[in-house]
């Protein structure tokens, strides 16, 4: 989910290799770091997992905005932990990225130059406390829908990154709820402001599985090479089935007039979102679009004197070893 | 001169009695601080009580090709399991 319309790279490789290579990948072979593999899929692998990761990254800066404000001490040392694991998942995937030969300031810079996406739904704005729990809710609720099936992915270090990640992830997505529920509860306004917030990120949430791909003949590569395992539509149609009981049971209401259970598909039928509207967004045209990319500018210029400066320490004092010597 | 930090690979022992077992890797500029990263990024849930950083420069790693001469001559050698060798169930517990 994190990852949006991430084209696959053709290759053109020895077909006797491409053939050996799907055939591990059928046999539910991990591939690992220094063994071959087309060019394709390096490529796209690196793609993806990059966008995963600056996901990850940029995705601390809505919540963040909330940690000062939390309603209790309580509240604020639960959404300070939530980030601090949105760090540490970016992190495994960017050392994940890095294994397939790109290096990190490379996939930070083309963060920063644009040439490489993050995901739609952080380019949205958390107005009030609400907006943290509908964000524990939905969006990481939307991230686990994708994430589970990828731990199965072909790629070994991709895959032990999203074991790890989705170990720590149900902890997001309970304590968004927990929020909710509470507010859902509490005094008309609150549940007002529940209300609100579902309205808001309920249409965000489903873009963030991207636009229907069944025909897409990158996505079909992607699924063969097992980098991909399910549809945008078939996790948006999961998400959907999943979220729905959970807004019934807040006594909230999904946005949606044509949304209705469908006997015969044992799923439910809704409103596709404005995909104009995501196309926008991804364009570089959403709400927060440019907050976001200004504050990842400035924490990348902001500590370069002490990345420097530590590594400096760091030579100086290897330096100093070897003198000893 | 670049000031990437440069890459360790991480090793955590679960618990006491356990080996070390590698956890994955972070960019740290000296051995100090990538114990510090270390436990920020991978003992959040108290996973650990130990951690090994070693430079991934330092790890000297068997090629993928050699798999087959490095391995196979193992596979051939079933009587070093115990399991090879059928002992009468009157002899007891062996």
């Amino acid at each position: 989910m994190y990852a949006q319309m991430v084209k696959s790279e053709a290759t053109n490789e020895d077909p006797a290799k491409l053939a050996a290579f799907q055939a591990r990948i059928d046999a539910g072979e991990k591939i690992e770091p220094k063994e071959w593999m087309p060019e394709g899929y390096r490529k796209t692998l690196i793609r993806q997992i990059g966008q995963h990761a600056h996901s990850e990254i940029v995705g601390q800066l809505p919540e963040g905005n909330w940690i000062t404000r939390a309603p209790t001490l309580e509240r604020k040392a639960i959404l300070l932990a939530k980030v601090q694991d949105e760090a540490g998942h970016g992190l495994y995937l960017y050392c994940a990225a890095e294994t397939l030969g790109v290096s990190r300031d490379e996939l930070t810079e083309a963060l920063l130059s644009g040439k490489m996406k993050y995901s739609s739904i952080f380019n949205y704005p958390t107005l009030n406390w609400a907006d943290i729990g509908a964000v524990g809710w939905l969006v990481d609720g939307a991230a686990i829908m994708n994430q589970v099936p990828l731990q199965r992915t072909s790629f070994g270090p991709y895959s032990r990154a999203m074991i790890r990640i989705c170990k720590e992830e149900s902890f997001h997505q309970r304590q968004g709820y927990d929020i909710m529920m509470k507010m859902a509860k509490g005094t008309p306004e609150q549940k007002a402001m529940a209300q609100d917030a579902l309205n808001r990120f309920w249409y965000p949430s489903l873009m963030m599985f991207g636009p229907s791909d069944k025909d897409s003949v990158h996505s079909a590569q992607s699924m063969a090479w097992k980098i991909k395992i399910n549809t945008n539509d078939e996790l948006r149609q999961k998400f959907v089935d999943q979220t729905v009981p959970q807004a019934e049971y807040l006594g909230l209401t999904i946005p949606d007039p044509d949304l209705r259970w469908n006997e015969e598909k044992g799923g439910y039928d809704f409103s596709e979102p404005d995909w104009s509207e995501f196309f926008e967004v991804i364009k570089g045209n959403g709400p927060c679009n440019a907050e976001r990319m200004e504050a990842r500018q400035k924490a990348w210029d902001d500590g370069a004197w002490f990345r420097e400066g530590l590594m400096a320490h760091a030579r100086k004092r290897s330096a100093a070893k070897v003198a000893a010597e | 001169m670049s000031s990437e930090w440069p890459l360790w690979e991480i090793f955590i022992r679960g618990q006491h009695g356990l080996n070390h077992r590698h956890v994955g890797s972070l960019h740290a500029p000296d051995a100090e601080m990538a114990v510090k990263h270390a436990r920020d990024v991978y003992t959040r849930r108290n996973e650990g009580v130990s951690i090994w950083v070693v430079p991934s420069a330092a790890i000297t790693a068997s090629s993928p090709s050699d798999k087959g001469p490095l391995f196979e001559p193992s596979n051939s050698k079933v009587y070093r399991h115990p399991t090879f060798f059928d002992i009468p169930e009157d002899v007891g517990k062996m």
